[in-house]
């Protein structure tokens, strides 16, 4: 609206293509000698880098406090923002352009005084801050008053995005092009609905919105002073407040004493993905990528969005045809005729595709509107933008942890029960986690393999510095960034086992903030996974976390919950799984099996061992489908762990090797029992019988098979395990069989000791146990 | 006529009046031969009030999107396929927008397994073949070439259920409008106003997957199952009630907690994540439509009345849900007894359910 004292109010919707385009038209219309935009004015010194053809949006202003790198904020701009385009269009005609918004020095101090109660704004340190001073209405969902929501209500229209796209956006589109009619009467009448809503709602909820337009209208009066005629370009909420004509001394008056930190803006690069409200950053607007697709096409939008749609369904191997296309379109415009809109918006378009292109279903939907209604648009700074906060807040963390970044190589052993060592270790880590390879850890020389010690070798390569540049959009701190970035991989991981690897690395980096969005993902994928081997996999790393985070003092209750329902779940799924496998499978299941036996073991919860234990049994006494080297393996696990009788193990090797069994199955047998080391034989004289016995009564035809096995069991013992074994065998079934030998002393044992040859040892033994040191040390 | 003494009537004279309040307040335009504008006919499904104080009751309730998408797809002449698993009211749907469309849901053609290609075309008066030789008099038009020669709606039920050749005989009908009649040397041509809704179960087993050719002739509109536990906790009593019945069982008023844990369990299962919607499980490979989980309730309240001591508890549903969930013996029962330990277990108040679970799985 142009007042008549010489200055333009174009209220516009941040990030909405109609709006851009109004704008455009409008500031070509008014020819304006100097453009106001709504910003920190702090941004005013790099504004000059918009022009910069290295500068590709979308890109955010980034305003931090000086020594507190965490307390910042964004405002997001992208190429259809409306007040992009005014600064292009400034650019363009070396017109100059001032942000005339509260100041970030003031603003970022007033958010954590103000809003604290709010909550969203204390969770996540420097992250989530978007509402700033550039994001008061549109967009943030906040249960303040939506002026939106209540001029679509007033409408008749139950959402107020659609409203806006029907009354605003999509005007002069079905016209082609903007320039009929006045370019301005569309922010005239926007300008008095908001002003009839404010008349009503007040500030709506928004108290800090009234020292901010304080703040504006003295900037506009200020600019007005000096030009002819001024552009304002702000959110529409606000323009009856510049409008008015207010006391510059009580605007004065507001804007006393207001807190004040020193503060640097620069530019730092944004995504599509930010501006959602998904991701939680946002700017508040779900379809980045379909508002540019409206901005950036010069005509038939609808027409060109299904063909976008049907390249990537096409590339994706769907089949879709140009005669989809068509159809797509004539259903979206039938569809939008039905509804009462003037064109059809992303809803009837995406309900168009749904039932034409993808057979109704919202599997293909999904990855269209991650791949275009989202996009994957990344944005691009110059290299003159002033360093961000992230590199600040690196130099600080290595003055701090005293570890300067050298080009030379170097090997660094840390011990981390020392403080600045586990400073170092978790920084290490966590820029690690951000991608900034300054450090890899090595295998120590010295030290041996204990908990406490960790070996980097670092080095500092120029490149770093882009790749700090890089990781900056992540976060202004090396805590915050690599938190986000530990959330981010963590929903983008493709196997279970990355996710389980990532939540030791950010057990390891320090960052509990991350944990519960990867334990919430770890859980999932562990709930939908239907490879046992894949959870098999997971659960050691798992439960070695969990021993890290006791080691380390973090919360691990909610690893302890995950690691649990994992442990649950292979239980169910461990004995179907074991069915019908071949020999490399099996050879790999026990693998897995001895794996998760000992992180059961670590994890310590009894009621999971029995279970686990029950899950053993059912394997080992079950003769049909299961492989011999997991039952084997299964009952020798059972007998380790005292669960299984010596006698009942008899029972079921006597069963396993019995003339019924093929005698590759036998071996296969044997060798799973006799894995975990074949002092048992040694020591039980009836197994080893059993499997003499077996092994005596193998036909010829068959032993061929059976040998490479049985050498490959063997062939693992200790030497003089084997050659005992050897011995005992030579010896044949001493003192009268095996069987019944079980009532007095050990197996393999004579009755009474053998004094003659014990004398022999026992000085040494003596020696061993020191003079009086008859009690500990047994298992020495 | 048939309103008071059928047994069932058709959706276009049970909803006259309603069809003719419509007609008679809508000024929008309207499609060739329709008696309604897309609007209306939107209106009729979904319910509304009109200027007159008529009120049109929704005949649909779940998303409005559905309703639009197919209405739209009508008008754009391009035929319609409504998707979804038993119980799901697509033959509801289908019926009633052909009544607001055309005024007459009968042309129907009902699909199985021994549906023959006559149904969807002609046949034949056989007296009057072999009297008279092929003519026009002795053609036996089925319901589609009628739909076709007077501009009206056509329905074809289950039509993954027809065998796949009988199935593509739609294929000209939808791309060249016309039908032709090779034994007389002339064709039929579709009027405008044709057009054809068909009815399918995406998720049963043993049916005949539509060509490709024919399935880009459609418009696919898949119906979602109920939106909410309330919505299908009251569909399934409201159906087990008019049920029991007729079987003469004891109604369950008290049995409303056992129904709600039926529904949650098939729900769960279904989507795959927990009701609070933190956990994930896994889903078994059968359907679990609300229509499983109509006749578990049912059978449960038998046992219950016959075997039981009238009321409806765990142990007589147990059973039933172990049935509809593991099909498939090997797959089906690891998602079931992961299902158990990991989510029921827990749960509080489920410690009967559990139990009664717990016995009867294998």
């Amino acid at each position: 609206m142009t007042s008549a004292d010489g200055v333009a109010l174009l209220g516009v919707r941040h990030h909405g293509p109609g709006s851009a385009r109004g704008v455009r038209a409008a500031l070509d219309r008014l020819e304006p000698p100097i453009v106001l935009v709504e910003g920190p004015p702090e941004a005013d010194a790099v504004l000059g880098l918009a022009a910069d053809p290295g500068m590709r949006p979308p890109v955010a202003l980034l305003a931090h406090v000086v020594d507190e790198p965490s307390r910042a904020g964004f405002w997001p701009f992208a190429e259809f923002s409306p007040e992009w385009a005014a600064i292009r269009w400034a650019a363009g005609r070396g017109v100059p352009v001032r942000f005339i918004d509260l100041p970030a020095a003031h603003s970022l101090l007033l958010r954590d005084e103000g809003d604290a109660p709010e909550g969203r704004q204390t969770e996540g340190g420097g992250k989530g801050e978007e509402e700033g001073g550039g994001e008061g209405e549109a967009g943030t969902a906040h249960a303040r008053i939506d002026p939106l929501a209540v001029l679509a209500r007033t409408a008749g229209h139950d959402d107020p995005e659609r409203w806006w796209e029907d009354a605003v956006e999509h005007r002069g589109r079905d016209g082609r092009g903007e320039g009929d009619g006045d370019p301005l009467a569309a922010f005239g009448a926007l300008a008095e609905a908001m002003g009839a809503l404010r008349e009503i709602h007040g500030d709506g909820g928004h108290p800090r919105d009234a020292v901010r337009e304080a703040h504006m209208r003295l900037r506009i009066r200020e600019a007005r002073r000096a030009h002819e005629r001024v552009a304002v370009v702000c959110g529409a909420w606000h323009v009856p407040a510049l409008a008015r004509a207010g006391g510059v001394t009580a605007d004065r008056a507001l804007l006393k004493g207001l807190p004040k930190a020193k503060v640097e803006v620069t530019w730092v690069p944004w995504t599509h993905r930010r501006l959602t409200r998904a991701s939680g950053y946002g700017a508040g607007i779900d379809s980045p990528g379909w508002y540019r697709h409206l901005f950036t096409s010069s005509d038939r939008p609808v027409a060109r969005w299904m063909t976008k749609v049907a390249g990537l369904l096409r590339e994706e191997d769907l089949p879709v045809s140009s005669a989809h296309v068509i159809e797509a379109v004539r259903l979206a415009d039938t569809l939008a005729a039905l509804r009462g809109r003037p064109l059809p918006g992303l809803g009837e378009t995406t309900d168009a595709v749904r039932a034409v292109m993808c057979d109704g279903s919202d599997v293909p939907l999904a990855l269209i509107r991650d791949r275009l209604v989202v996009g994957d648009v990344l944005g691009e700074v110059p290299e003159g933008a002033p360093a961000v906060p992230l590199a600040r807040d690196l130099a600080r963390e290595q003055r701090r942890l005293r570890i300067k970044p050298e080009a030379l190589e170097k090997e660094v052993d840390l011990d981390l029960r020392k403080d600045t060592d586990a400073g170092r270790s978790r920084l290490l880590h966590r820029l690690r986690m951000l991608g900034i390879g300054w450090g890899e850890p090595s295998r120590s020389r010295t030290a041996a393999t204990g908990t406490f010690r960790e070996s980097w070798r670092l080095r500092w390569e120029p490149e770093l510095a882009v790749a700090v540049a890089e990781a900056g959009v992540w976060g202004t701190t090396v805590e915050s960034a690599a938190t986000a970035r530990a959330e981010d991989a963590a929903v983008n991981a493709r196997a279970l086992a990355e996710v389980t690897g990532l939540a030791e690395r950010c057990l390891l980096a320090g960052l509990p903030d991350a944990l519960p969005t990867v334990m919430r993902v770890l859980a999932d994928r562990a709930a939908l996974d239907t490879d046992v081997a894949h959870l098999a996999q997971a659960l050691p790393a798992l439960v070695r976390s969990l021993r890290y985070g006791d080691v380390r003092g973090t919360d691990a209750g909610a690893l302890r919950g995950v690691a649990e329902g994992l442990a649950e779940r292979i239980c169910v799924g461990l004995p179907p799984a074991c069915a019908g496998l071949d020999a490399d499978g099996a050879a790999e299941m026990r693998g897995h099996v001895t794996e998760v036996q000992q992180a059961l073991v670590l994890l310590g919860d009894d009621a999971l061992r029995d279970r686990w234990a029950g899950v053993l049994r059912k394997l080992a006494v079950r003769d049909r489908g299961v492989p011999g080297l997991l039952r084997g393996g299964a009952a020798r696990l059972l007998l380790d762990d005292a669960r299984l009788e010596p006698g009942e193990v008899a029972r079921l090797m006597g069963l396993a090797l019995s003339h019924g069994t093929a005698p590759h199955e036998a071996a296969a047998w044997v060798e799973g029992f006799l894995a975990g080391g074949g002092m048992l034989l040694v020591h039980d004289e009836r197994l080893l019988a059993l499997v003499d016995d077996w092994l005596s009564a193998v036909p010829a035809a068959a032993f061929d098979d059976v040998l490479p096995l049985l050498r490959r069991t063997f062939g693992g013992f200790d030497p003089g395990v084997r050659r005992t074994v050897g011995e005992l065998v030579r010896r044949g079934p001493g003192g009268g069989g095996g069987g019944d030998a079980a009532g007095d002393g050990l197996p393999g044992f004579g009755p009474e000791p053998d004094e003659e040859r014990a004398e022999a040892a026992l000085s040494t033994v003596r020696l061993l146990l020191g003079p009086g040191g008859e009690g500990g040390g047994q298992d020495a | 006529m048939s309103v008071d003494t059928a047994l069932r009537p058709h959706a276009e004279d049970a909803f006259a009046h309603e069809l003719k309040a419509l007609a008679a307040s809508d000024d929008r335009p309207r499609p060739a031969r329709w008696n309604l504008s897309p609007w209306a006919v939107a209106t009729y499904l979904l319910g509304g009030e009109l200027p007159d104080g008529t009120v049109v009751t929704p005949k649909y309730v779940g998303p409005r999107r559905i309703v639009e998408v197919a209405v739209s797809t009508l008008a754009t002449d391009r035929a319609l396929l409504l998707l979804g698993v038993p119980g799901t009211a697509k033959t509801w749907v289908s019926e009633h927008l052909a009544a607001a469309v055309s005024g007459d849901s009968t042309l129907l053609v009902q699909g199985t397994a021994g549906t023959p290609e006559e149904a969807i075309r002609y046949g034949w008066n056989y007296a009057r073949l072999l009297t008279g030789g092929p003519s026009r008099e002795a053609l036996v038009p089925g319901p589609v070439m009628r739909a076709m020669a007077e501009g009206r709606i056509a329905r074809v039920e289950e039509l993954t259920r027809i065998p796949a050749d009988v199935q593509d005989t739609l294929i000209t009908i939808l791309s060249e409008k016309t039908l032709p009649i090779p034994e007389l040397g002339t064709e039929t041509q579709a009027v405008r106003g044709f057009n054809v809704i068909a009815t399918a179960n995406d998720r049963d087993r043993g049916v005949n997957d539509l060509s490709s050719a024919l399935r880009r002739r459609f418009n696919t509109v898949v119906l979602p199952l109920p939106a909410t536990v309330e919505e299908e906790v009251d569909i399934v009593s409201r159906r087990v009630g008019q049920l029991g019945r007729s079987l003469e069982l004891p109604a369950a008023p008290e049995g409303a907690d056992e129904i709600r844990r039926v529904v949650t369990v098939f729900r769960e299962l279904r989507g795959g994540v927990t009701a609070d919607g933190r956990t994930k499980v896994k889903s078994p490979s059968g359907t679990l439509s609300t229509a499983e989980a109509i006749s578990v309730v049912t059978n449960g309240l038998a046992l219950a009345a016959h075997f039981g001591d009238g009321v409806l508890r765990a142990g007589d549903v147990a059973a039933g849900i172990l049935g509809a969930v593991v099909r498939d013996p090997a797959a089906d029962r690891v998602v079931w007894q992961e299902y158990l330990e990991t989510v029921v277990r827990e749960r509080e108040g489920w410690k009967d359910f559990y139990r009664a679970c717990r016995e009867v799985t294998p």
